[in-house]
């Protein structure tokens, strides 16, 4: 075991990390906005709308993110006017490119995330908002869209994970994040094992961190699924005093 | 017999010819009806009568085929659209309609991520614009009221069946409505805790308030309501003071409905 090679490997990768993640968390950010905009067509009940996110869905869930990366990089820059339309500013950049396919795939497996917490909002509580006056936008937000993302939340979280994982194939378009590091530093050493365990312990690292993050958030928007200790305590206290601050 | 409710005082609600199909089952077939201000009305009708449905379409939870509603005096506008569906010519109208008709319903509808004040304040701070502060303390008296001040900070789903119903009264209270509609209220509750619920309905029936309730709870129809409304496949079968009509022996099928 040559530890100083570990330590060395490692010392390379690192910088890759912040790329990594902008690529991960740029492209499910934007992917979010996607999905949300794909699920509400898929529900909207309009069946133009409907057969366009099926058919989105069916592509970009159906075929390969490499393929899709591969198309968009090298297949666009084919054709004289997407060189010479504006959209070439972006597309001759293997970044946007990256964060393009990524965004586009990621949209596609959301969407499903976010149409099943939709799904799940209870009819009854929706009723209640509007039999109290709310309607539209004000009701989304407020009542069907907290509702649904609690329940989409543990499947979002898995889908965030394997962005993380996904933008390992960024290191194809010659983009330098921590595969394409490991890769630039196997074919200097010849020595792939220890190159590519470090590759991988940065992952699990990474998403490991990931896990408890999400984890947490959802502890927090889920008291109500808890047993209300702290509360119980402080209501009994309330209860003996006879006075409720 | 309760309230000031006289038939003199203003209309409150008003229904006219109302029919309402699903599909081509028709569950309301030309039902008319007035409540007064301060009225206390008890719809009584076995399952499957339209109560539910007639009670729904005051404030457009189901849209009427035909007929008309009033709340008050603005009558809601309603239109065919061109594939011969009925909807609200003005969403916008139901809205503001919607904040003057509190409802409760069978299975509460607590919005189950809020707290118990967070339930009770969200429609007046949101849709009514009112100030923060204000909708807090007025939401802690209600709470109060309704005998759950202690429990303002728990979720739906930390209360009994019987303290969600009041956190559910509580939150129609807060939108300072000028009629409480109630669905059943306590046709999903554990039989001892009926009480309390029926409770709370018998102070604000006292406190003259304008209420349409759909029950199975005869005692509370004969006690507490002004005028007993019973319904009977999509029509109003029979309909007076509840000494009138619980008395009144000719009424076979009311009294067979009431013997159960």
């Amino acid at each position: 075991m040559d530890i100083q090679f570990f330590w060395e490997s490692l010392i390379t990768l690192i910088p890759g990390i912040p790329l990594t993640l902008l690529l991960a968390f740029l492209s499910t950010f934007l992917g979010a906005f996607l999905a949300l905009l794909l699920a509400t067509m898929r529900l909207s009940g309009i069946r133009p709308l409907g057969w366009f996110a099926q058919g989105y869905l069916f592509v970009f869930r159906g075929s390969p993110l490499l393929v899709q990366l591969f198309l968009i990089y090298y297949g666009l820059s084919q054709f004289p006017a997407v060189r010479h339309s504006f959209a070439w500013t972006f597309l001759r950049d293997p970044y946007w490119c990256a964060i393009i396919a990524l965004t586009l795939n990621t949209a596609a497996y959301a969407s499903e995330v976010i149409r099943g917490g939709l799904l799940s909002v209870p009819h009854g509580q929706v009723e209640a908002a509007r039999a109290s006056g709310m309607s539209g936008f004000m009701l989304f937000r407020r009542i069907v869209f907290p509702l649904a993302i609690r329940q989409a939340l543990p499947a979002y979280g898995t889908e965030l994970i394997l962005m993380v994982k996904a933008t390992s194939l960024a290191s194809i378009i010659t983009i330098m994040e921590i595969t394409g590091l490991a890769a630039k530093l196997v074919s200097e050493t010849y020595r792939v094992i220890e190159v590519f365990i470090v590759a991988g312990a940065i992952y699990l690292a990474i998403n490991f961190i990931l896990t408890r993050i999400v984890m947490a958030l959802e502890y927090r928007l889920t008291p109500h699924l808890r047993e209300p200790r702290i509360l119980t305590a402080l209501a009994l206290e309330n209860e003996s005093a006879g006075e409720i601050s | 017999m309760t309230g000031p409710a006289s038939p003199n005082s203003a209309v409150a609600v008003s229904l006219t010819d109302l029919h309402k199909y699903f599909g081509d089952l028709e569950v309301l077939k030309g039902v008319t009806l007035k409540a007064h201000e301060g009225e206390v009305v008890s719809i009584l009708g076995s399952s499957g009568s339209g109560k539910s449905t007639m009670l729904r379409c005051i404030n457009m939870l189901e849209i009427p085929t035909s007929g008309t509603v009033t709340v008050g005096t603005e009558t809601i506008r309603l239109v065919t659209d061109r594939k011969g569906v009925v909807k609200p010519a003005d969403r916008k109208q139901v809205d503001r309609l919607r904040t003057r008709v509190g409802m409760v319903f069978q299975s509460f509808n607590l919005w189950s991520h809020k707290t118990i004040l967070e339930n009770v304040i969200e429609a007046p701070i949101h849709v009514q614009g009112r100030d923060k502060q204000d909708c807090i303390e007025e939401a802690k008296e209600i709470l109060d009221k309704v005998g759950i001040a202690n429990k303002r900070d728990f979720y739906p789903s930390h209360l009994s069946g019987g303290q969600q119903q009041r956190a559910a009264i509580a939150r129609a209270l807060a939108q300072h409505p000028d009629v409480l509609l109630f669905d059943e209220p306590t046709s999903a509750l554990d039989p001892e805790l009926v009480g309390e619920v029926l409770r709370v309905m018998r102070g604000l029936a006292e406190e003259g308030r304008t209420m349409l309730v759909v029950t199975h709870e005869m005692g509370f129809a004969r006690d507490v309501s002004n005028r007993v409304v019973f319904l009977h496949q999509g029509q109003i079968d029979a309909e007076g003071s509840p000494e009138t009509l619980f008395n009144d022996k000719s009424n076979e099928r009311f009294q067979k409905f009431i013997a159960g």
